[in-house]
């Protein structure tokens, strides 16, 4: 019984890593670059649900689809002011952006909401406790993992079936031949940024209905957590996310349980290091052949 | 041109001396330091609003002292108090009233050991504040003080005998309760079946409140802030588990948090000097005053740091500080001026060792219908 409790526990910490991943990887399929100011999209989407909910009366759905619209011009945004100037630049330059990118929305989040914890409202996605027998489930646990399948299968089908998502795939794999096809690169990575934003929002209203206490920083450790969980899956690899983002979240659960609480972290990122020894790739990732 | 000088400054040194005879209030400036941003800002906050209304107050009287104060912002941060103290000082500071917490309070206690800077902190309790710093005296009790208080408590009170115990091992405030409580819980035969830790960037306590609930404990005990024990009351609510969740000083300032649901926090005991409803005089004089200009009730934290602005004044004026003293000579006369005065605030009355350490009678609160309500 306390094994059960246990698993579904890591399971629904997992499908919230599982889905701040999705974010990352797509990103990173896509455009090739580690946007770390994921994990701030995140949290301003929480931010921007918890004022239509507590401040504006809007209910829940309306705040998510407003958190969703904010975070969708966020991150379309950011992609235009700050990535795409670089879109030639070495990587590093990219990723030093990004970091720096992810330190202004926390600042710009201190100035705006402030530093005092706010405590996300409760709404219709943890109003309720299922009993199952001796086991208590919170219903963020069950709709956490229905929203991460739901949008896991969505954006496979988005990415094989549609015209954008062959795009996408078509600037994932060579970039300048995409162009050359007559592929706006420029607009297929806008809309890749756009539809991991929206994903950011849905994330961070999941991720403050399990754990309510919302701040500046709340999404900088969920964040590293979910990258890890990324890579960990496979990195580009959209299943890989989700796989890598519930295995994460089980092993740091069932570390903390098992092992030591105090362990639970070095637990997580010591499982990462081993994957990496053992399969570079990531579990899903597809080995990639370099020419010397 | 020498003399000239030597004249002019002995002309005033003679003014300086006639001003005080005259009754002329002594202006000390005392400098706030804490984190009024950042994730500890309630604290920050609290402490620095508490001071105002002291320092105001004062300086409406007619005492023989008035206070001017200086803030400056730590954001809780180990490397950016050092900046601040340093500012404080470069703003003519003579004294501190700070710092809010306890490991921001522990390094720039230790710099102002070395030069030889009075400090007076409302808030931070850990021992390490205040060992081998003959600089710095406390107005909240110490950990190891909230610890066994808290055991004493518990056991006196018959609350239960199976206790769990949740403690953030990154954090000196956490761990220095934590070990005292331990300790007095196996003197008073309380057994603690369930310890478990978490880290500063922990947000999921499903393992620990498992645990908890799991190896049956009927008391929790939460020596920690209120940020994370929102969430272990969360999430204790979500798996329908109800013990008798025991916070210490850090618990205050849960029903500050906004948006958060008091209905969780219901029945959660803490040890408290300072209850925001109490019908004491001077208490309900400040809690109105903090309401009118702040708009919200005020915390321990602000009550600690308030008693501070009076304890200031009630050493300076031991110590006969005057407003042209240089911090190193206002550091040893308040030093031994402390030792000798008591104080009666509105968080207790209070008297000192040479250790820093305060001396008073902790309490305990229950919160009921989202307020608090005194035991005894």
């Amino acid at each position: 019984m306390i094994f059960l409790d246990n698993l579904i526990n890591g399971l629904s910490l997992g499908s919230i890593y599982a889905i701040i991943a999705l974010g990352y990887t797509m990103v990173y399929g896509i455009a090739k670059m580690l946007n770390f100011a994921h994990g701030d999209v995140i949290m301003v989407g929480a931010y921007i649900a918890f004022c239509g909910l507590q401040y504006w009366g809007l209910p829940p759905v309306i705040a998510i689809l407003a958190a969703m619209a904010v975070c969708t011009v966020l991150g379309v945004t950011i992609e235009g002011l700050a990535y795409r100037p670089l879109r030639q630049a070495a990587s590093l330059a990219v990723l030093i952006t990004a970091i720096g990118m992810s330190y202004l929305l926390q600042n710009i989040a201190l100035m705006i909401w402030g530093a005092n914890p706010k405590f996300f409202p409760p709404t219709f996605i943890n109003s309720t406790t299922f009993k199952l027998g001796q086991l208590n489930i919170s219903s963020a646990t069950v709709i956490t993992i229905l929203a991460n399948i739901v949008i896991m299968v969505g954006l496979t089908l988005f990415t094989a079936k549609t015209k954008m998502g062959k795009a996408m795939r078509c600037v994932s794999e060579d970039r300048g031949a995409a162009e050359l096809m007559g592929i706006n690169v420029n607009r297929t990575i806008s809309v890749t940024f756009a539809i991991g934003s929206a994903l950011a929002a849905i994330a961070g209203v999941l991720l403050c209905s399990s754990y309510p206490t919302l701040q500046p920083t709340t999404g900088s450790m969920p964040g590293i957590k979910a990258f890890t969980a990324a890579v960990f899956g496979g990195i580009g690899s959209i299943p890989g996310a989700m796989l890598g983002g519930v295995l994460l979240g089980v092993i740091e659960i069932f570390g903390k349980a098992y092992i030591s609480t105090e362990l639970g972290d070095a637990i997580v990122f010591a499982v990462l290091i081993v994957v990496l020894l053992v399969k570079p790739s990531g579990l899903l990732g597809k080995p990639v052949r370099e020419k010397v | 041109m020498k003399k000239l000088f030597a004249m002019m400054l002995v002309v005033c040194m003679l003014l300086a001396g006639v001003s005080a005879l005259a009754d002329e209030p002594i202006t000390i400036r005392v400098a706030h330091i804490g984190p009024t941003t950042g994730a500890a800002a309630l604290y920050g906050l609290a402490t620095l609003h508490g001071a105002e209304i002291a320092a105001a107050e004062i300086n409406a009287g007619d005492g023989p002292y008035h206070i001017e104060l200086i803030n400056q912002d730590d954001e809780h941060n180990v490397e950016k108090v050092i900046n601040a103290y340093n500012a404080a000082l470069d703003a003519g500071a003579q004294m501190i009233l700070g710092t809010t917490t306890s490991k921001p309070c522990e390094a720039a206690g230790a710099q102002g050991y070395i030069d030889r800077v009075f400090f007076l902190t409302p808030s931070a309790s850990s021992t390490a504040v205040i060992e081998d710093k003959d600089n710095v005296f406390q107005i909240c009790f110490t950990d190891p003080n909230q610890g066994l208080a808290s055991a004493q408590y518990i056991a006196e009170h018959n609350l239960g005998t199976k206790v769990a115990v949740i403690y953030n091992n990154a954090d000196v405030y956490s761990t220095g309760i934590r070990d005292t409580f331990v300790a007095e819980a196996a003197q008073r035969g309380l057994e603690i079946v369930s310890e478990t830790t978490f880290t500063d960037e922990t947000t999921d306590f499903t393992v620990q409140v498992a645990d908890a609930q799991n190896n049956g404990a009927e008391i929790v005990f939460l020596p920690m802030y209120y940020t994370p024990a929102s969430l272990i009351l969360k999430t204790a609510a979500d798996k329908d588990y109800q013990p008798i969740f025991f916070g210490v000083d850090g618990m205050d300032g849960i029903l500050g948090l906004e948006g958060f649901d008091t209905s969780l926090a219901e029945g959660v005991m803490l040890l408290t000097p300072f209850v925001a409803t109490s019908t004491d005089e001077h208490v309900v004089s400040f809690v109105n005053q903090y309401q009118a200009a702040y708009g919200e009730i005020p915390i321990q934290f602000a009550a600690d740091a308030y008693d501070g602005i009076y304890i200031l004044a009630a050493a300076a004026e031991k110590a006969g500080i005057t407003a042209e003293m240089e911090p190193e000579e206002v550091c040893d006369l308040m030093i031994a001026a402390m030792q000798e005065i008591t104080v009666d605030g509105i968080t207790g009355s209070m008297t000192w060792d040479a250790s820093g350490a305060v001396t008073k009678s902790p309490m305990a609160a229950t919160i009921v219908n989202g307020e608090y309500v005194f035991e005894d």
